[in-house]
């Protein structure tokens, strides 16, 4: 107490400073996003110059020593191994999470939630050194040539499953026990009050953690490198190989010069292009929630 | 109480911001101050380029250090490419380069330090012994597609290839004569150990890769074999008494007359010296 | 929580139980799979000596003391960037900006653009800003600007949601007693915040420690013992990404590598959980 006497008089100007260097702070972490696209553009301005954007779509293949730039294949691959992965953990997620809330015996749930937690963590170099040594030869013995869009679905899946498992897990918590008890005492049985109360209540949550697993399955890279075989094509069929728009930047970036490195930098924009549009959707879909 | 504490944390976040200052402004100063030591043999080399070459420049860096404890040597990996233009952009000291030098780059002083093969590589248990160059051709361009066209069992070939921009895809391609667009891949690597986990973990693979690490995985039992190449076996051996027909100098390069710490380091590197540190990372001294 | 739900009765009920200890067997077995493949292979080559000696003959032999090393610069010089920024911006976006307005959805919806931006991204901006643009060059300095770039988001997010989970009735009673804001903040909201910024904490840095792409065209590759910032210093993800793709024979310490950086992870996870579970509640009590 005894600072309030000394405080009374600089009490607005402290919180005035308080507010304004917060404030200051804030743009800075506002910034890096425009920071980022702002340096993408420049680096990639030359090759949009003078190739310009749309042959980066029309052009016959992706050969930048040749000056040909299509990326499209590229972006099938990206968005394929992107749904197959998101289609298979999501459910796999969210069971895991239910396990953990409803089914598991607490000596049960306590551990699996570390061992989620700890996966989380891993370095997708890890899992793209396990990929590659025993997945991909696995994959091989069932239809060659192994590295293929299922082995990165695979491993993608693995990958994201911590994500959703852990944001189900957090949404599951906040259900309210006054739901689950209520639902128990009209004698639901337990996969009845799952389905009809607990998922529509913690439905925001899982949302959410659909789309943060959506934008690490787009983002990840070296795991994808490892396993995907990195052919340039559309594939036809989960045992093609694929090579996505993150393997491409890894894989080239480091050879690159001139157009061609620009070129890498348009594949960062378009990178980024997808984000923003599933940061946006996020949005409309956590608004038509709130209002619907 | 409250008061201290209140400064206390103050202080904290004072220093921490100074210090993110400090960090920030320091830098370039310090870039310039350690570029431009002028003691012979004291300083930061900046070396960048070719992955191939990066392990072995980096040992040679390590063993020139400890003669002379002034200089610190900086590997960064890259491409043969990069290489080049860091070199030319002022960048790096010295640029590594795995393959011949282009007549675009004449105006750079190259030194060879070493001799690499490439090689073909199957798995192990892949029935054929040898291709003719025609039916490597034709395997890479996809107008083969089947093994038992070639002398092996029925069962679909795993194309690997390199990716745009490595030496080791310009090296193959020019043997061959082949144009990248014209090669049918299933697989595309990066370096050279991805192409052997590939080849090792598929039956029905076929790739290329430098024959020294080849050679180092194949003795240590990962079961991949190489393929002999118009008629000559390949080997570290066939690439030493210049037999063996893919092969390629590793160079380091610089944009002027190398002088002082370069020289003495592009003297060092080309010495006998080192002969075992090349040896060790299965790359071939050149014979003098 | 399941002895207030009733036991599976009818086909389906049977049917959901089984999909459910499935999907969570499914996953333990994976995961065992995974990591005792790190560990049987990894673990005969983790010493004291593999902790401390410098990497020879390109990694093959020799430990990873350097790379330990520079591992923790770079997470330093992230954290020393990143949790001032996230403190402050998780600050301003809880405590004294409404959701409505304009500055604060601006903000908040940069950093979920943010927060998806592929790693990859971050190494190519890396490379291009601080690289290139500030002059760094390769080095410890850039790797972790890029670093807090990149955990700026988590950090910010779940700090601010260990400020929303404060109640009300804190900041209420305060301004009753006549505190400042500032004064409110320091001695009340942030202790009381301080497990929400610890998860954050464990998964920013979760996230740098295992990072690759980002680092690799940022903080370079040079396997050396760092004397400055500016030197370049190679990542232990990155060690472990060289050994297993570019040199042969590195698979032992690869796996090896691995099995540290997990071990090093599954440590920070604890303390932290532990720090959230033991010391807090003691500081929160004394203030």
């Amino acid at each position: 107490m005894t600072s309030l006497s000394s405080n009374t008089l600089s009490r607005w100007s402290t919180d005035e400073l308080l507010c304004w260097s917060l404030r200051g702070i804030a743009t800075i972490a506002g910034a890096i996003v425009m920071l980022i696209v702002v340096f993408l553009i420049v680096e990639a301005l030359p090759v949009l110059h003078h190739v310009g954007l749309l042959r980066f779509f029309t052009d016959p293949s992706w050969h930048p020593a040749e000056g040909l730039y299509n990326l499209t294949p590229m972006l099938w691959g990206t968005l394929f191994a992107m749904t197959g992965s998101v289609l298979i953990a999501t459910p796999l997620g969210v069971l895991s999470a239910v396990f953990c809330h409803y089914y598991a015996p607490p000596v049960l749930a306590r551990p699996y939630r570390r061992l989620i937690e700890l996966l989380a963590g891993i370095p997708s170099v890890v899992y793209g050194f396990w990929g590659l040594v025993v997945l991909v030869p696995l994959i091989a013995e069932v239809q060659p040539p192994g590295p293929s869009l299922l082995a990165g679905i695979l491993i993608l899946m693995i990958m994201i499953l911590p994500t959703i498992a852990l944001m189900a897990d957090a949404s599951l918590a906040t259900v309210p026990q006054q739901y689950i008890r209520g639902a128990a005492a009209l004698g639901l049985p337990r996969w009845a009050i799952i389905r009809g109360v607990v998922f529509p209540a913690a439905r925001s949550g899982l949302l959410t953690g659909v789309i943060l697993e959506t934008g690490r399955a787009i983002g990840e890279t070296m795991a994808i490198l490892m396993v995907c075989g990195n052919v340039v094509q559309t594939p036809s069929s989960v045992f093609d190989p694929i090579r996505t728009l993150t393997a491409n930047i890894a894989l080239e970036m480091a050879y690159a010069l001139g157009d061609h490195r620009a070129a890498l930098f348009v594949s960062g924009l378009v990178l980024m292009t997808i984000i923003v549009a599933l940061a946006v959707s996020a949005e409309w879909i956590s608004r038509g929630r709130m209002y619907g | 109480m409250h008061r201290s504490i209140d400064l206390f944390q103050q202080n904290i976040s004072g220093s921490l911001a100074a210090l993110c200052i400090v960090a920030l402004l320091g830098t370039p100063e310090s870039v310039t101050a350690q570029t431009t030591a002028t003691d012979p043999l004291s300083g930061k080399l900046v070396i960048t380029g070719a992955s191939t070459l990066a392990p072995l420049v980096a040992e040679i860096g390590k063993r020139f250090e400890s003669h002379h404890p002034k200089v610190r040597v900086d590997v960064q990996t890259g491409g043969s490419s990069r290489g080049v233009a860091d070199t030319r952009q002022g960048l790096a000291d010295i640029g590594m380069v795995s393959r011949v030098m282009k007549d675009e780059e004449k105006d750079l002083y190259a030194f060879p330090v070493a001799r690499d093969g490439v090689g073909i590589i199957l798995h192990k248990e892949n029935p054929v012994q040898a291709l003719t160059d025609e039916q490597v051709v034709a395997v890479y361009t996809g107008k083969i597609t089947d093994w038992k066209d070639v002398g092996g069992k029925h069962a679909p070939i795993t194309v690997v290839n390199k990716a745009e921009g490595r030496s080791t895809l310009e090296v193959f391609l020019h043997y061959f004569k082949l144009k990248n667009r014209d090669v049918k891949a299933q697989v595309i690597i990066g370096d050279n150990e991805q192409g052997i986990k590939t080849v090792a973990g598929n039956r029905h693979a076929i790739g290329y890769v430098s024959i020294g690490t080849a050679e180092y995985d194949e003795s240590q039992g990962v079961p991949i074999k190489l393929l002999s190449v118009g008629g000559v076996a390949a080997s570290t051996e066939t690439v030493r008494n210049d037999t063996f027909p893919i092969s390629r100098p590793l160079h380091i390069i610089t944009r002027t007359p190398p002088g002082g710490l370069i020289k003495a380091f592009i003297e060092y590197a080309q010495s006998k010296a080192v002969h075992d540190i090349i040896k060790q990372q299965y790359f071939v001294p050149l014979v003098d | 929580m399941a002895e207030t739900l009733s036991r599976p009765q009818d086909h389906r009920e049977w049917f959901a139980f089984v999909l459910v200890w499935g999907a969570a067997a499914l996953v333990t077995a994976v995961f065992c799979w995974l990591l005792g493949d790190i560990i049987w292979h990894g673990l005969s080559h983790v010493s004291w000596t593999f902790l401390t000696t410098s990497p020879e003959n390109a990694g093959r032999r020799g430990g990873i003391g350097p790379i330990l090393v520079s591992t923790s610069l770079i997470l330093g010089v992230c954290l020393a960037v990143s949790l001032p920024i996230g403190i402050g911006t998780a600050v301003l976006l809880a405590e004294f900006t409404s959701d409505q307005s304009l500055f604060g959805r601006m903000t908040r919806r940069s950093l979920d653009v943010l927060a998806g931006v592929p790693s990859i991204v971050f190494g190519l901006f890396g490379n291009a800003f601080f690289c290139k643009a500030l002059g760094l060059g390769f080095s410890i300095l850039s790797g972790g600007l890029t670093l807090a770039c990149m955990v700026l988001p988590i950090l910010i997010r779940s700090t601010e949601e260990g400020f929303r989970a404060v109640p009300a009735s804190y900041r209420l009673s305060a301004a009753a007693l006549g505190l400042s804001r500032s004064t409110t903040l320091v001695h009340l909201l942030l202790p009381a915040a301080v497990p929400g910024l610890l998860v954050g904490l464990v998964l920013g840095i979760g996230r740098a420690i295992a990072e690759t792409a980002a680092l690799i065209f940022t903080s370079g590759y040079v396997d050396r013992m760092p004397q400055s910032l500016l030197d370049s210093g190679r990542a232990l993800s990155i060690h472990i990404f060289d050994l297993s793709m570019n040199v042969a024979g590195g698979d032992a310490n690869a796996y090896a590598s691995a099995l540290v950086l997990v071990v090093l992870l599954l440590a920070i996870n604890g303390a932290a959980s532990w720090l959230a579970t033991y010391g807090l509640h003691r500081k929160i009590m004394t203030v």
